[in-house]
């Protein structure tokens, strides 16, 4: 295979998709992302739109329901950047199925990819989760307390989850548990008895995404479903990706908070001038616009590991860590260059920079 | 088509110029910084190697040349240079700066002499002289003058922090030819040593860098010949001028960016191999607030490196691809300047005695990192450069 070249710019393909991610959110977000996070809810035509684009169902081979294109890391974080720009609620709703199909495409048994990629690569949306985080003090993605034992032909799962996106609607979660030395994910049906979804959970961010507690109690899953059959799957593989994923998200809403406050700075006038005269607040606008390149320049470095088919534990690592700051950092001068304006509601800052904080917490919520 | 793997030939290049500043630069590295301004003898064998020349001039018909195999990608030349920077830079930046034939100076020459200049100067070693007294990152206030009298320019004023300013062979001074046209009336000439009334006045001794000799000259009625002057000496009213002088540290400020990649890279890898002597693994997968806080730290340190390195080699390679990188530039130099600095006073820090204590190179990086958030534009400016293109003020409106 001929060696790809180093290259920082764009192809046709990548930039025709950022436009059209870009136009959609421009036309269906950006004016409703504020009565989004108000009401709590997205439209579900919006995640329609989303859906719409094609951009899960097309890389899944033809003989399971998809379109078989090549599978892009990189595309994929441009696409969450574009989305999250608009809104991180919606961003990560919207891309949900990827996040249950993508680990069942990479390391799923013929049979689970027969099973479960097929109901969700039709026309319409239909939810589908993943459930990684738990509610407790120190967790830990990669040792976790949820525990699967292996009782004959079936694990028996015990243990709590939490900011499960969208588990009410979902037919299948894919649940993250730990089996002797390994970790391992198990696919599993809404109706199984020992599992039970809690009410809807209230979180400092991304009000418009429904998340959920879900408890396992004995629940049993047949070892045809933990995925990846006898020999289990990529776990490392799969927290990079999603990973990568935060990070990109981090970038999105980090650009929407930069952007906001430096044509706010432009206009706002104190002092007979607009505040951006002031090198105070300039110099906070010009880390805010490298850090933001920084932040996507990582993305995309680890997304490049990714797509080369190369593990990207320490480049997908280092991604999240420094997207975790700087997203913080990012959107918290959003509001400190609005002052008191950027700490009422009906500024966007304000949401981006609640929003912003899950990008160090979260793990798994989204992938590429 | 965004990639950013290293290709094979990055590799290499990178190896090959760390198998040098290891063998060459660290070994020597200590000795001259003990012994401040003596000459790195041990540099010599750099002066027959054409570290800076004039591309040639592209083949219009046949194939491009490539005696690599098939497939291999090559980078730019600008990506390629701050990838050897950073390297001879891991070993020691002082005595990168030292090489021969390899100073500002050389690069001015290099882009705006004529062929005749190059004939002439082109295999000397040229400092750079601008900063005054009275100008640092002000460069268009400075009061050094340049007269014309019959065949000769006569130079008056004095300059400071000239980078190799006793090794060099050569001097590419600054001089107003005609102070009422401000900026435009900035012109930059040559000056040999030896010139009656150009006089070496004194050498720094610095926090960093020691290896460098950074001086003062003096120039007082200095006459050189007319045909000395870089560019045109006609004064246009536009500081087109000026602005091209400036625009050619949009090329050199990711190579000083490059520099606080090396010396931090350096510190990071010295702190590395003392955390992993003491037992612990960096696993890079645990929640990073599960380790503990000198893994955290490293963590963050190594993560800033790479965004430091990124945002450098974009500004690189946009050069290589023809692209105005001004932004950029200034981008990649705030961020690497002011980060690498607090990188290796953190990595003091986490080693405790190790840092403090000669013994060990910390100390020195931590001195000599502090440079690159000074020289060739301070933070502080690159800040202003960033956030006026950001914003689109001009230099009035943004002071």
């Amino acid at each position: 295979m001929e060696e790809k070249e180093f290259s920082f710019r764009m192809s046709e393909e990548q930039r025709t998709m950022k436009e059209t991610v870009a136009r959609l959110v421009k036309d269906v977000v950006a004016e409703n992302a504020h009565d989004m996070d108000e009401k709590k809810a997205i439209p579900p035509a919006f995640i329609q739109k989303v859906w719409e684009l094609g951009a899960t169902v097309s890389v899944v081979p033809e003989e399971y329901g998809g379109y078989g294109m090549e599978h892009s890391p990189i595309m994929n974080t441009i696409i969450l950047e574009e989305l999250a720009y608009g809104d991180m609620a919606l961003a990560i709703a919207a891309t949900l199925p990827s996040l249950f199909m993508y680990p069942i495409l990479d390391g799923g048994t013929d049979d689970q990819k027969k099973k479960y990629l097929p109901p969700y690569c039709g026309a319409s949306y239909k939810p589908c989760t993943v459930a990684i985080n738990e509610p407790r003090f120190k967790f830990d993605p990669v040792s976790m307390e949820t525990k699967a034992e292996k009782r004959g032909g079936t694990y028996v799962l015990n243990g709590k989850k939490c900011f499960v996106p969208m588990a009410k609607d979902s037919a299948h979660l894919l649940i993250a548990a730990a089996t002797g030395g390994t970790n391992d994910l198990f696919i599993i049906a809404k109706e199984n008895p020992g599992l039970k979804i809690g009410d809807r959970e209230k979180n400092l961010g991304a009000y418009a995404l429904d998340t959920y507690p879900v408890i396992l109690e004995n629940c049993e899953v047949p070892a045809g479903d933990r995925l990846g059959g006898d020999q289990g799957c990529n776990y490392g593989t799969f927290l990079q990706k999603t990973r990568v994923a935060l990070s990109a998200i981090g970038t999105g809403v980090s650009r929407a908070s930069f952007e906001y406050a430096r044509d706010y700075a432009r206009e706002r006038v104190q002092f007979g001038e607009p505040i951006a005269f002031r090198q105070s607040i300039a110099f906070m606008i010009a880390e805010m616009a490298y850090e933001v390149d920084a932040m996507r320049l990582m993305t995309w470095k680890a997304a490049s590991a990714l797509e080369a088919g190369r593990d990207a534990k320490r480049e997908a690592y280092l991604a999240k860590l420094y997207a975790g700051e700087m997203t913080m950092k990012i959107t918290d001068y959003g509001v400190q260059i609005l002052g008191g304006h950027g700490y009422i509601r009906d500024h966007p800052v304000e949401r981006y920079y609640r929003n912003g904080r899950g990008i160090a917490i979260l793990e798994g919520m989204t992938i590429v | 088509m965004i990639n950013l793997e290293m290709t094979q030939k990055m590799i290499e290049i990178k190896n090959g110029m760390n198998g040098v500043a290891q063998s060459m630069l660290r070994p020597i590295s200590r000795h001259y910084d003990d012994n401040e301004h003596q000459y790195p003898k041990e540099l010599d064998v750099f002066r027959s190697m054409k570290i800076m020349s004039r591309p040639k001039k592209k083949k219009k018909d046949g194939e491009e040349q490539n005696p690599d195999k098939p497939g291999a990608k090559k980078p730019g030349s600008n990506l390629a240079m701050t990838i050897t920077i950073e390297e001879m830079c891991w070993g020691d930046l002082g005595l990168l700066l030292s090489l021969p034939n390899a100073g500002l100076g050389n690069a001015a020459i290099i882009a705006v002499a004529t062929d005749e200049q190059m004939e002439q100067f082109g295999n000397k070693w040229a400092s750079m002289a601008i900063t005054e007294p009275g100008a640092g990152s002000d460069s268009g206030s400075i009061t050094t003058t340049a007269k014309l009298d019959g065949n000769e320019w006569v130079l008056n004023g004095e300059k400071i922090f000239v980078t190799c300013a006793e090794r060099c062979d050569i001097a590419v001074i600054w001089a107003t030819v005609d102070k009422s046209a401000g900026k435009a009336g900035i012109k930059s000439f040559i000056v040999e040593k030896g010139r009656p009334g150009f006089k070496l006045d004194k050498l720094e001794h610095k926090l960093g860098i020691r290896s460098n000799d950074t001086g003062t000259y003096v120039l007082d009625d200095c006459r050189i010949p007319k045909e000395n002057i870089l560019g045109s000496p006609e004064v246009k009213q536009s500081t087109e001028g000026f602005k091209g002088v400036m625009k050619t540290f949009d090329n050199t400020r990711p190579l000083v960016a490059s520099m606080s990649l090396g010396v931090t890279r350096a510190a990071l890898d010295f702190t590395r191999e003392k955390i992993e002597e003491s037992g612990i693994k960096l696993d890079y997968e645990k929640n990073p607030n599960n380790v503990s806080s000198l893994e955290k730290e490293f963590y963050l340190m190594e993560a800033n490196l790479e965004a430091m390195r990124l945002l450098t080699w974009r500004s690189a390679w946009m050069m290589d691809n023809g692209e105005f990188n001004n932004l950029e530039a200034s981008m990649a130099k705030a961020k690497s300047g002011r980060q690498g600095t607090l990188i290796c006073q953190k990595c003091c820090d986490l080693l405790g005695p190790l840092g403090l204590s000669c013994d060990h190179l910390a100390e020195k990086w931590m001195r000599d990192v502090k440079i690159t958030d000074i020289f060739e534009g301070t933070g502080q400016i690159q800040h202003l450069i960033v956030a006026r293109n950001i914003l689109e003020f001009s230099s009035k409106q943004l002071k």
